[in-house]
């Protein structure tokens, strides 16, 4: 018989490649039922009945849904992402270009928070309820609950314009070596990383603080470890799963909802890609959007169970 | 006198009048100081063992963790001192404790199952505190807790290290606490309860484990037990303690033959409920070749069991935890249908599953849990709890029930009071009197009782089988007794049955089972009941040799 781990692993990989499955309808029937018409929206006041139908003919706007549903799909299988409507182009290499960029930000963004917020939640357990906790959790929970282009005009002003060590705008192009685009991202990073930090740390610390209750956290003080060795050694190892969950679906809204933080900082990503289309109503750059954005939603929780999995010795060695 | 006394020089650990305090927060009222241990005295001499006893909450293990100046839950250390090797560690800072848990004084806890680290390798956590203190490279701790792991006889020494604890038994993770304990070379080594938790034919296994490293390696210990046979074992001397005062402390053989104290007189007598056997009667349950299996696994839990039980009289099953005991309580009734057999009770077959028994099957057929306290809901009184099955059965209400209710508290010697207090208001022992209560207002024939007094300490437990006894003298309802407490068997039974691994091994009265010639389990089981004598370990150990090397 096979290893369970492999078993669950398989099942997981299934589970997530049929969600990803049922989120294409899902895109494809939701910009299927918007309000306004394609044809309407580029041919603008000028046009006529006639060609308007012309237009819909080329576009297979005539056929039936689920024919027209399927000839996408395939298209997607095939690495084709279809044309924009607005200029015409393929989609597949601009969208490409905006991904990168995104994964970069999200990227650089999340190299940072998570490493920090799991040592910012090692730290409040360690000193639970006294002064070092209170003021990670004060400052954690404000750098939330301030609005996020308000946080981007924050550290505009005091990073851009007061001591000018950054620039507030974050152009990026090709051909610029790493260090120059590092340079350039540097504000969003900050803007990000305060944006997810506290939800990481508290979950941390909750999870931790759950395990600290446990018999075997007892048994390493009793054996005179130093009170930081038991919190990252003993601990820690227990409370991985919930902690690796939390951080999921902060890396994915680090993909997903950067929106706000691209505007503000007019940076090339997925994000301002995706607003400029939907206002111009081109749906197949709507779609792809969305399918790209379910897709990384999908893989990261997928990566987080099979984290959860791994991390759990029962499974890891049965008996 | 105990052997060892305060004030010697050579004492590795001395406690002088100890006050142990907590908060305590009642529900409504304002938070209040409880005093657990009132300035209790004790002293150990290097290589002795010294037993704790007493019952729960009598601060056993509080004295215990006291030596390494730990509070568990909120314990405060508030009065005395305690001096490990010359030293007041009260007065030691956090390093100082540091230097002295795990190196110095280790512990050894009740449940090594949830005492090891899920996620961390069994010899990972073995050699830990001896990597920390730097007095042996990796090769030689590891190297150490081998020879460790051979003396306390767990199988496959070499390679046990390398596992983790869900993969081990309860009984071998017990003796890996032991070893990970004396690893570090410690010169005392407080044992909380290591044997409560095991089957008697495993419990004497660790227990000999534990008294030969004790022996080899030299350490002193304290032992820290509720069961006065187990330390007459194992200790030099013995501190009996009862509501956080010292009751008594002597040595072992005076504590054990020659009690001054009552409340030790009756911890020693504790065993001696006098019980006269029942003469055989035509049976009112029968359990005819029932075979029985869980759904979704591909074994028998029970196979092909045969056990009658006579009106009013009562039907100890004993074995050791996954012998089938109480599968065969859901079988009888209804929870677990049966896959082939016949259950008859009172002249009538009983359905296998529940759906299909009457409500006087139900009626007169009632269960009492080891855990009181899950068995009740915690937000109805003690009269809505009784009352419940005179409702159900009798359709009693208003005063009628009332008045019924108070006659069952009387029955089990609960009086006025207690119909409306919550069962958090109640002690362990009365949470199981008023489930008694409870089967016993449905005018039962039959009560099964799965492991009732297993979760109480020794004098309560004694109490619940005396209530037991009376009960069935009075309203002549039969038990079915399941118990691991060959000690309770002997006390109440008048007919057993012995089960392994869901067969029946041995049946019969009484006389018959618990007379000689035993099958090998039976006696295996029945020789593995620590008895309250001083030498009993050896003389059992020595005869089992003498046995295998017969063989």
């Amino acid at each position: 018989m096979a290893h369970p781990v492999l078993t669950l692993v398989a099942q997981r990989v299934a589970l997530g490649l049929l969600l990803l499955l049922a989120a294409s309808v899902l895109i494809f029937v939701g910009t299927q039922i918007l309000p306004g018409d394609v044809a309407q929206a580029i041919l603008g006041q000028s046009a006529t009945p006639e060609t308007l139908a012309n237009l819909r003919q080329e576009l297979g706007l005539n056929e039936p849904v689920v024919s027209r549903y399927f000839g996408w799909l395939f298209g997607v299988l095939q690495g084709d992402l279809g044309t924009a409507l607005s200029n015409g182009q393929p989609i597949a290499p601009a969208l490409g270009t905006r991904l990168g960029n995104t994964l970069f930000l999200a990227a650089t963004a999340a190299v940072i928070a998570v490493p920090l917020a799991v040592l910012l939640g090692l730290v409040s357990v360690r000193y639970r309820n006294r002064w070092p906790d209170k003021v990670i959790s004060a400052v954690t929970l404000a750098t939330i609950s301030v609005p996020e282009f308000l946080l981007g005009y924050i550290v505009i002003f005091f990073f851009a314009v007061q001591y000018r060590l950054l620039p507030s705008l974050s152009t990026v192009y090709d051909g610029m070596t790493m260090g120059e685009r590092l340079y350039a991202i540097g504000l969003p990073v900050i803007v990000l990383v305060l944006a997810v930090l506290g939800h990481m740390m508290r979950m941390t610390r909750a999870a931790i603080l759950n395990v600290m209750q446990s018999a075997y956290v007892e048994t390493a003080e009793l054996k005179g470890l130093r009170p930081f060795t038991i919190i990252a050694k003993h601990a820690f190892p227990n409370a991985i799963a919930p902690v690796v969950n939390v951080v999921m679906i902060n890396l994915a809204y680090l993909v997903v909802g950067v929106v706000v933080v691209e505007v503000v900082f007019v940076y090339p990503g997925m994000g301002q890609y995706l607003v400029d289309h939907v206002a111009k109503r081109d749906v197949p750059v709507v779609q792809a959007c969305g399918l790209v954005f379910a897709g990384v939603y999908i893989g990261l929780n997928l990566i987080a169970d099979l984290v959860s999995i791994l991390a759990n010795p029962r499974l890891r060695h049965p008996k | 006198m105990p052997e060892t006394t305060l004030s010697d020089k050579s004492n590795l650990l001395e406690i002088r009048n100890l006050v142990l305090e907590a908060t305590s927060y009642p529900p409504g009222e304002p938070p209040k100081t409880v005093t657990l241990v009132h300035g209790v005295s004790l002293a150990v001499e290097k290589g002795k063992v010294l037993g704790l006893i007493g019952e729960s909450g009598a601060g056993k293990s509080t004295i215990g963790l006291s030596s390494m100046a730990y509070g568990r839950g909120g314990v405060r250390i508030t009065g005395g001192e305690v001096i490990v090797n010359g030293r007041d560690i009260l007065k030691a800072g956090a390093g100082g404790l540091r230097k002295l848990r795990g190196k110095e004084v280790t512990y050894v806890a009740q449940s090594a199952a949830a005492s090891f680290n899920p996620a961390k390798p069994l010899m990972e956590q073995v050699i830990e505190t001896t990597l920390a203190t730097g007095q042996m490279s990796r090769s030689q701790a590891e190297a150490r807790a081998v020879d460790l792991f051979r003396q306390l006889g767990l199988p496959n020494p070499e390679t046990i290290g390398k596992r983790f604890p869900h993969q081990v038994s309860g009984g071998q993770l017990q003796r890996v606490m032991t070893a990970m304990a004396l690893c570090p070379k410690p010169d005392l080594v407080v044992f909380d309860e290591p044997t409560t938790a095991l089957d008697v034919t495993t419990q004497i296994d660790v227990l000999a484990a534990i008294k030969r490293a004790i022996h080899e390696t030299g350490v002193a210990a304290l032992y820290i037990t509720h069961d006065l046979a187990v330390v007459a074992q194992v200790a030099d001397d013995i501190m009996v303690l009862r509501h956080g005062k010292t009751a008594e402390y002597g040595s072992c053989r005076q504590i054990i033959e020659d009690p001054q104290q009552d409340y030790t007189k009756a911890l020693v007598a504790i065993r001696s409920i006098e019980h006269a056997e029942k003469p055989d009667a035509p049976p009112l349950l029968s359990i005819q070749n029932v075979t029985a299996r869980y759904k979704g696994t591909n074994f028998d839990v029970l196979k092909n069991v045969s056990v009658d039980l006579p009106p009013g009289q009562t039907l100890a099953i004993v074995g050791e935890s996954g012998s089938g005991k109480s599968t065969l309580a859901r079988v009888i009734t209804g929870l677990l249908p049966a896959a082939q057999g016949s259950i008859t009770f009172a002249g009538r077959t009983l359905s296998p599953d529940l759906a299909g028994r009457s409500r006087d099957d139900l009626r007169e057929l009632q269960m009492i849990y080891q855990m009181a306290d899950v068995a009740m809901n915690p937000r109805q009184t003690v009269e809505t709890i009784i009352g419940r099955p005179l409702e159900f059965y009798f359709g009693l209400r208003g005063e009628a029930k009332r008045k019924r209710v108070q006659d069952l508290l009387d029955q089990i010697e609960m009086g006025r009071g207690f119909a409306d207090r919550y069962p958090a208001e109640l002690s362990g022992g009365q949470k199981q009197r008023v489930c008694i209560a409870r089967a016993l207002a449905a005018k039962p024939k039959l009560i099964i009782c799965d492991e009732v007094t297993s979760a109480l300490d020794p004098l309560v437990a004694d109490g619940i089988l005396k209530l037991l006894l009376n009960l069935q003298a009075e309203e002549g309802v039969a038990y079915l007794f399941i118990t691991h407490d060959l000690a309770t068997v002997r006390a109440i039974a008048d007919r057993i049955a012995v089960m392994f691994k869901g067969q029946v091994q041995r049946y019969g009265t009484k006389s018959d089972v618990l007379a000689p010639p035993y099958d090998a389990y039976t006696d295996l089981l029945l020789s593995s009941v620590p008895e309250m004598r001083l030498g009993w370990l050896e003389e059992v150990l020595a005869h089992r040799l003498m046995e295998s090397a017969g063989n």
